[in-house]
């Protein structure tokens, strides 16, 4: 399981990096959404990787999960909810101000320029 | 009083929310609230640092669940600080914003309060994974502030500066996991002890999670190779959070500071002070191009940027150096850096007001409307910022040039003075463009109101008072750089059971 959950995380990572490196918006949005599923998987398996592991104290239980990771990525998983939100609106609105989607939108630069 | 550590994180977090309840409410209210409020922290930060000045480290533990397990806040000499630092350069930024800033935008207070509270939690939390959560908090207020007032320029920096910083997020994530995966605990003054008594095998992945860390705060702070998002951001960014955003790259320079004292410290066996020799050459290549930045600017926001950049480099640099000489001159010169790079972004905001049509751009333009004003506070604030004498930029610059080792000398020495020239030629050739080649300057232009004078006179008054009163004030900063290089006594203060604390 360990190989398999490894392998996962990291072409999660792997696939977000690379769109989060092009140069338009939408895929930069997408990219970063992986990246922080990546980022959530590698956080829940941070306290040992176990299955059906009672996460709070039970009496007759003696096979347990670390519940502080699964904690962690509640948090990380909200964070990561609003910030994809987020993102997402601010690249519609980079679209409308600008009239593009490229992430690096040089012709609004050459236009002040030639105003000065 | 015990409650007293979280108050700098509840009161702005109550007025922020108290702002929202009437979201078309006239200006007059929230100005007044905000205002208050964060005169009101002035107080409570003010009372921290008198708290924390005996050397006693005290920790507040929320819901009664004593540490390691439970989430604590801890007050020591330079958290104390820090919070104080912030209240004054907030208190600068929000009167400067009443006189007119806050309205080109909605929800303006409230997100300056969440900001706050953000800044205010990371410099008090003990707990690495509520550093994280605090860092967020303080980055989804700085996301929306950034962009207030919109335009084509800020949202795509801003588009820039969010997508950056959520990488840095996941970073973080990742680090927090390795070092959380290693040692067990995310407690810092538990997870210094742990790190000492680790297991050698696992000592590779500890550091690459504690490098991982430091390229996160690196992003933060802005140095060198990471701080590409910076002059753009801070340049197109209204005035008043400009401002505010002098302190945010000092976050970064405290997470440092923080962290890699008291986890990767003295104490830390055979990871201790790793990352101190690689800070060393990173932060003095941000001094050098900070310096050429600072030449190359063609705005005079722009260049208030690169001199930000210049001093991130210094301030870690005395982290690097790592004795308590250094550390007290790198706290002194951060009180003095933080406020004054704000008070010039407000400065540089007028002049542009004033002068029309050619805005902040170094050219020769219309003269700004109150000449001897607005020139005094440039001179006054350009010799500090360059570290001329006699004002406090000299007395921080010198302190850290008096702490380098002999073998250290000729690369600070070199890199810092030249740094410090070409801040000088720069601000002087600004200086002159912008008031002596200018035109008439137009009679019924648009002046200085009450509040934006009283938050500039706050700021750029700062760097006269820092150096009449250079000497209490080193006296804390030494203190607590004492305190910062002796882990020990803060794990003994958080981890012996038998100290008080926590309601």
């Amino acid at each position: 399981m360990e190989a398999l959950f490894a392998t996962v995380t990291g072409f999660l990572a792997a696939s977000g990096l690379y769109l989060a490196l092009r140069g338009r918006t939408f895929p930069v949005v997408v990219g970063l959404t992986l990246l922080s599923y990546a980022v959530n998987l590698f956080l829940f398996s941070t306290g040992g990787l176990t299955t059906d592991g009672a996460a709070v104290i039970q009496d007759g239980k003696t096979h347990y999960a670390d519940p502080l990771p699964q904690a962690l990525v509640l948090t990380a998983i909200v964070i990561g909810f609003a910030m994809t939100a987020f993102s997402v609106i601010l690249a519609m609105r980079v679209r409308g101000d600008q009239g593009s989607d490229q992430v690096n939108d040089q012709r609004g630069d050459d236009a002040r320029e030639e105003k000065s | 009083m015990q409650h007293l550590i979280i108050l700098p994180i509840l009161l702005p977090l109550f007025t922020g929310l108290a702002m929202l309840i009437k979201r078309d409410a006239t200006m007059q209210p929230r100005r007044t609230i905000g205002l208050v409020s964060t005169a009101l922290l002035v107080v409570i930060s003010v009372a921290l640092v008198v708290e924390s000045s005996d050397g006693q480290i005290s920790y507040y533990a929320l819901g009664g669940w004593q540490p390691p397990f439970g989430i604590i806040l801890v007050l020591d000499r330079l958290s104390a600080l820090m919070v104080c630092l912030t209240s004054v350069l907030a208190l600068g930024s929000l009167a400067y914003a009443c006189a007119g800033d806050d309205k080109k935008g909605s929800n303006f207070h409230g997100l300056f309060q969440l900001q706050l509270m953000g800044i205010n939690g990371a410099f008090l939390t003990g707990d690495m994974f509520n550093l994280f959560v605090f860092f967020e908090v303080l980055l989804i207020a700085s996301y929306s502030l950034l962009m207030h007032g919109g335009g084509k320029d800020r949202t795509q920096a801003g588009f820039h500066y969010v997508a950056l910083n959520l990488a840095g997020s996941a970073m973080f994530l990742i680090a927090l996991g390795v070092l959380y995966g290693t040692t067990g605990t995310l407690n810092m003054a538990d997870m210094g002890q742990r790190v000492a008594q680790l297991d050698p095998e696992r000592l590779g992945l500890l550091k690459a999670g504690a490098f991982l860390l430091l390229v996160v705060f690196g992003l933060k702070s802005a140095i060198l190779p990471l701080y590409f998002w910076l002059p753009r951001a801070y340049a197109s960014a209204p005035a008043p959070v400009a401002a505010l955003f002098a302190i945010m790259t000092k976050v970064g320079v405290y997470a440092i500071l923080r962290v890699y004292t008291l986890i990767f410290g003295d104490s830390a066996g055979d990871l201790a002070n790793f990352v101190q020799p690689w800070l060393w050459w990173f932060a003095l290549a941000t001094i050098a191009l900070g310096g050429i930045g600072v030449l190359s600017a063609r705005d005079l926001r722009t260049q208030v940027a690169y001199l930000i950049l210049i001093s991130v480099g210094t301030l870690l640099v005395g982290v690097s150096m790592d004795r308590v000489a250094s550390l007290s001159a790198l706290l002194y010169y951060m009180l003095h850096t933080t406020l004054v790079s704000g008070g010039l972004f407000l400065l540089a905001d007028a002049i542009a007001d004033q002068r029309g049509k050619a805005g902040a751009r170094i050219v020769p333009g219309r003269g700004v409307t109150q000449p001897a004003l607005l020139g005094l506070a440039y001179f006054v604030g350009a010799i500090t910022v360059v570290g001329l004498p006699p004002l406090s930029g000299a007395i921080g610059k010198a302190l850290l040039l008096d702490a380098a080792q002999p073998s250290e000398q000729p690369w600070l020495w070199s890199l810092l003075l030249l740094s410090s020239l070409a801040g000088l030629v720069a601000m002087g050739r600004s200086g002159s463009t912008v008031f002596w080649k200018a035109g008439k300057a137009d009679p019924e232009g648009s002046r200085l109101k009450p509040s934006m004078l009283a938050g500039l006179a706050l700021l750029l008054g700062a760097s006269p008072l820092l150096a009449i009163f250079a000497g209490p004030i080193t006296e804390f900063t030494q203190a607590s750089a004492a305190q910062l290089l002796d882990p020990s006594a803060y794990t003994q203060a958080i981890l012996a059971p038998t100290s008080g604390g926590g309601s």
